[in-house]
């Protein structure tokens, strides 16, 4: 069975570009990653792609396929039998080259998050149950795939008003380890632009790891918002968490 | 002067952190103290280096389970599965300090998996004497690769993404100076000065065929390492993890973690026989990994394996709940790329290249090579695994020498008064070298050799060796080397892959070279390393490692001698917390 | 321990061709306004909605009856149903995708209409009153206790204990107001979800976090709540104001 699919590849930098057309011959199970693999090892050699490990732990070969913010390792092609398969890097980061976007606004913004805080040393004392909720947030693999599909980030480029719903599932996952002391509540009220968010649910749809980004991590940290900040009859009752810890002075650069 | 030199960016740190896996970050961040100036360079984005793919856990013996673990056992555990060619010491404080590091992470934000009076969970692996892996589902090396970066970026570090280094600098009295690279982005290049160098690239996986390593493990580091003058050992020693996948084809070499069989999953043959039982009726399934890979890869060559030639790997008798909680990455992997649900069915495995044991040859307290100013940690570097790394050993290995590379480098950096001078002339030859490949038109496809050179390591120098088949393996890697000078690229520097691989290639067949001579050294069967020819492990060559260097060739190394007190663990024939259980179960 | 062994079964994989992006937003726009127009009708243009024993979920409770007004009296209940509709986290979704286009689908560019004014997501007024949303449930649930009141009589005729097609209505109008309000986000972070701790009292879940594990089930199911009491509302309304206008008869099941 030597069927062919048509792809087409957006070619181009900064200065702009095309998509171009590659036939590529199909194979069993193949994902959208090989083909395009197969176009840079047989037509462009050039052919810009990042990629690590093609098994969906990395994050690192997100695209849009047909529109669709989706990792290039995870998505099968014959999803598209009959269809040509328009690739293109994501569209909310600048264009390095052809697939490859300049994604290091995120990493700028990972920093601006305060370092994990204990006021006790390991080994901690938590049970399963307690954690549970946590360890979902690590399931993230850094795709940057809901921060390309948030329309607050994309058609808004409000990127110096809200960190973007990677980093409140980072955040969520700091404010509700249970014994994490730091209250990053006034962080997520100001700096991190927690209320540019309308909860239109698009980064839980594109997550690829699953990861109930809305209703899990951003919703219930809009309410901790609202406990600290709206709810008058709240206030009454509530206790000082310990400290706010805020990022370091020195902010380390990251380059490349 | 070219203008190319003229404008050259340059960077100077007192301690340079080249590879930003694992060991990398927690190297730097073991070095960056107040007042030393520390820079970490990586291949790719940090993030995303291979650690992410290390899916079971992490080999500490806390005792959370089976409270007659400890330390000695693990050491005994690691020497017995390394066929007592690693280096002792380096397995002991490996042994002693693994639980440290691990509890470490905690404390900067990894979660771990719990038992159920809280403490960190932990599950049963192969050759592991106890239940010692801390995990967390099977997603371990994200969990600490994710803690590392976060821990490492609230410090004072300075981080180069997608840079890739293309020689290692010296000065004139020998010592590590610097390194020159190239951003990925724009193929401009940038020249990093330093006083000590922490060397944490990896392995080099990617040089077989079938593979569960990511792009990255291309051997950069061990080739910087070896052309610099560093001596490599136990190159031969080259880890085949059991289970990869099998089918479809665009999937085959994924790894299939340790963690399915860890959990209670079985396996079969095409006759339905759960073979390893006659491999190995004590520990069976969850035997050593070089003696389960050989059992599936026998089972396949008598006839006994499954439609795409592998082994069916079974664990539905635990429940669909059980799985997707206790292995969901495996679930997600299994439904989406092979349409296969392994809550409802067995599914095929077959073995894949996994971990190179071989490479830099280091010290056990400080991880300094025989070059100074040069430290090396985590894959790249070797003598902890010796013939056969036990599962959960690597993301251990990482932490505690990642560390005692950070100190090392650091108190050698503190050691010297001014950064070692290089010679500008280096560098432009260097430059002039890495833009080569521009120059020639109509050259050999980079991509294109990679792929023969994977056929001729997997035809040749696979799971099964023999010493005529190594001779003629050699002998075409020799010949590919000489077309690999002729490699020639298309397009610009920007972001061009074509180019990048160019270098990665050369590494790779650097490397291919010295696992070839070493395997042809290694006359007998020991661990990993299976040849026809000398089916036997043989006692005299358990007393040598085989280290080559460009100024040495190949050169036999005793393996360094136990104490007395270390020895005698091994006395007893059984590991001593095992010795201790049964002790305690006879006085009850 | 051989077994028999059977080659696993290899299903075509289904093409993953999902609805065009514009399909959901059409229904909120056709299924929310047509519910909003409905209700403007219903609340402005009557002043009673009660059929013998059935009391429409519009007019209750009779809080304009409390002080005496007899006009418009929907209006004195409607605004607490609509504040916490309005306010709530899955509505908001729907919403700002149906009728603000902010964004209609995912991954779908904004019309250029839209990035006129500088998107302020919830920063400014009134959208920052979703903030409040815990308010706007306590009061839904005083209203839902009413409801539940009319409910009961619902199935209480003039001559004793009855079913009509209208009390079945009422009570699965009841049902899945209950579920709608108790799968609450807000409801579910004050119950337990604020706290990051279960076992930290004494290595036992919590109270806090069995409630929470539960509401958190309910949850997942937000947004079909939503919409199923949504629709319940509308035709309880319906079916009383057809059979106060006499359109249709009450059929008695027992």
């Amino acid at each position: 069975m030597s069927e062919d699919i048509v792809l087409s590849i957006y070619r181009g930098d900064k200065s702009g570009g095309e998509e171009v057309r590659y036939t590529v011959p199909l194979t069993p199970g193949m994902v959208v990653l090989d083909a395009v693999h197969y176009v840079q090892a047989h037509e462009a050699q050039d052919l810009a792609v990042r990629w690590n490990c093609k098994a969906a732990h990395c994050g690192s070969c997100g695209a849009e396929i047909n529109g669709r913010p989706k990792l290039l390792c995870k998505t099968r092609l014959d999803d598209y039998q009959g269809q040509v398969v328009h690739i293109q890097p994501m569209q909310t980061f600048p264009i390095i080259k052809d697939l490859v976007s300049d994604v290091s606004w995120n990493y700028e913004t990972a920093k601006k998050i305060p370092a994990f805080q204990l006021s006790q040393s390991a080994p901690l004392q938590m049970q399963q149950f307690d954690v549970d909720r946590v360890q979902e947030f690590h399931h993230c693999i850094e795709c940057f795939l809901c921060q390309d599909t948030c329309h607050v980030l994309r058609d808004h480029d409000a990127k110096d008003q809200y960190f973007g719903p990677r980093f409140m599932v980072k955040i969520a996952e700091f404010e509700m380890h249970p014994r994490e002391t730091g209250d990053r509540v006034p962080l997520l009220a100001k700096q991190a632009g927690l209320d540019m968010c309308n909860v239109t649910k698009c980064c839980t749809e594109v997550c690829p790891q699953h990861i109930r980004i809305t209703d899990n991590a951003i919703i219930p940290l809009k309410e901790r918002v609202a406990d600290q900040y709206w709810d008058p009859l709240r206030a009454l009752f509530r206790r000082k968490k310990t400290t706010t810890p805020t990022a370091p002075d020195s902010a380390p650069t990251i380059r490349g | 002067m070219s203008t190319q030199f003229a404008t050259l960016e340059s960077h100077t740190f007192d301690v340079l952190v080249i590879g930003s896996g694992g060991a990398g970050l927690r190297a730097a961040v073991q070095a960056a103290v107040p007042g030393v100036s520390v820079g970490i360079i990586g291949k790719s984005l940090l993030g995303k280096a291979h650690t992410v793919m290390a899916e079971g856990g992490v080999a500490a013996s806390f005792g959370n389970v089976d409270r007659w673990d400890g330390w000695e056992t693990h050491f005994y555990d690691t020497m017995r599965s390394g066929h007592f060619i690693n280096d002792y010491r380096i397995a002991e404080i490996f042994a002693h300090e693994a639980p440290e590091r691990v509890l470490e992470l905690e404390e900067w934000g990894a979660v771990f998996d719990r038992t159920p009076e809280g403490k960190i969970m932990q599950r049963p692996f192969g050759a592991h004497s106890f239940r010692r892996l801390a995990h967390i589902g099977d997603r371990t090396g994200m969990e600490l690769l994710r803690t590392l970066q976060y821990k490492a970026i609230s410090q004072d570090i300075e981080i180069f993404q997608e840079v890739t280094v293309t020689k290692l600098l010296k000065d004139a009295a020998g010592r590590m100076a610097g390194a020159l690279a190239y951003y990925r982005s724009t193929g401009e290049f940038v020249l990093f000065r330093t006083k000590a160098i922490v060397l944490a690239t990896g392995g080099w996986g990617k040089i077989y065929k079938v593979t569960s390593n990511s792009w990255e493990s291309t051997g950069d580091g061990g080739a910087l390492a070896y052309r610099a003058g560093a001596e490599m050992m136990d190159m031969e020693m080259v880890q085949f993890h059991p289970t990869g996948m099998v089918w479809p084809p665009g999937v085959r070499g994924l790894l299939v973690t340790e963690g399915v069989r860890g959990e209670g999953g079985f396996l079969y043959n095409s006759e339905g026989e759960r073979f390893m039982l006659r491999y190995d009726p004590e520990r069976k399934e969850l035997s050593s990994r070089d003696v389960v890979a050989r059992s599936i890869y026998k089972e396949v060559q008598a006839g006994r394996g499954t439609p795409h030639g592998g082994a069916w790997l079974d664990i539905t008798h635990k429940g669909p709940e059980f799985i997707k909680r206790k292995l969901p990455g495996m679930y997600e992997q299994y439904l989406t790329l092979a349409d296969v649900d392994i809550t409802k069915e067995k599914f095929e495995v077959a073995p894949t290249c996994h971990y190179t044991m071989g490479g830099v040859r280091a010290e056990a307290e400080t991880c300094a090579t025989n070059i100074p100013g040069l430290f090396a940690a985590g894959e790249v570097a070797c003598g902890l695994h010796g013939a056969n790394r036990l599962g959960g050993n690597s993301l251990a290995d990482l932490l505690v020498y990642g560390k005692r590379a950070g100190e090392g480098a650091l108190a050698y950096s503190q050691s010297i008064a001014e950064v070692p001078t290089i010679d500008p002339q280096e560098i432009e030859a260097e430059m002039e070298r890495v833009m080569a490949p521009f120059s020639i038109t109509h050259g050999e496809n980079p991509f294109l050799i990679h792929e023969e050179l994977q056929d001729i390591m997997s035809n040749h120098a696979g799971i099964m060796r023999s010493g005529p088949d190594l001779e003629e393996g050699l002998a075409k890697i020799q010949a590919l080397t000489e077309r690999s000078a002729n490699m020639g690229i298309t397009g610009s520097r920007v972001y061009n892959p074509g180019w990048h691989a160019v270098f990665d290639v050369q590494s790779m067949l650097a490397l291919a070279a010295l696992i070839f001579r070493g395997a042809l050294a290694r006359k007998e069967s020991r661990g990993a390393h299976w040849r026809t020819d000398y089916p036997d492990e043989l006692p005299e060559m358990g007393q040598w490692n085989f280290v080559q260097s460009v100024d040495a060739g190949i050169k036999e190394v005793p393996v360094p001698q136990m104490p007395e007190e270390l020895a005698r663990l091994f006395e007893r024939g059984m590991a001593p917390g095992v010795w201790k259980s049964q002790q305690e179960g006879k006085e009850n | 321990m051989a077994q028999s062994m059977k080659a696993p079964t290899q299903q075509p994989k289904q093409a993953a061709k999902g609805m065009p992006y514009w399909v959901e937003p059409l229904f909120t726009i056709v299924a929310l306004g047509g519910f909003v127009v409905y209700a403007i009708w219903e609340t402005l243009w009557h002043n009673t909605g009660t059929y013998h024993n059935y009391v429409s979920p519009f007019f209750s409770p009779d809080v304009a009856g409390w002080f005496g007004f007899h006009v418009l009296t929907a209006l004195y209940v409607v605004w607490v149903p609509f504040l916490f509709r309005f306010s709530c986290y899955y509505y908001r979704k729907e919403y700002f995708r149906g009728f603000f286009f902010h964004p209609a689908g995912c991954a779908v560019a904004e019309p250029g209409s839209r990035k006129l004014k500088a998107y302020k997501g919830e920063r400014r007024f009134p959208f920052n009153l979703n903030n409040l949303h815990r308010y706007a449930w306590y009061l839904a649930v005083i209203v839902l206790i009413f409801l539940w009141k009319d409910t009961v009589q619902g199935f209480i005729f003039k001559n004793g204990f009855g079913v009509g097609l209208g009390s079945i209505l009422l009570l699965i109008n009841a049902v899945l107001l209950t579920a709608y309000t108790f799968s609450c986000h807000a409801f579910r972070n004050m119950i337990g979800g604020r706290k990051d701790c279960f076992s930290c009292v004494n290595g036992k879940p919590s109270t806090g976090y069995k409630w929470w594990k539960r509401v958190s089930g309910w949850n997942q199911f937000h947004g079909n709540w939503a919409w199923a009491s949504l629709f319940s509302v509308w035709a309880v309304d319906l079916y009383i104001r057809l059979l106060s206008l006499g359109i249709l008869h009450d059929p008695r099941i027992f």
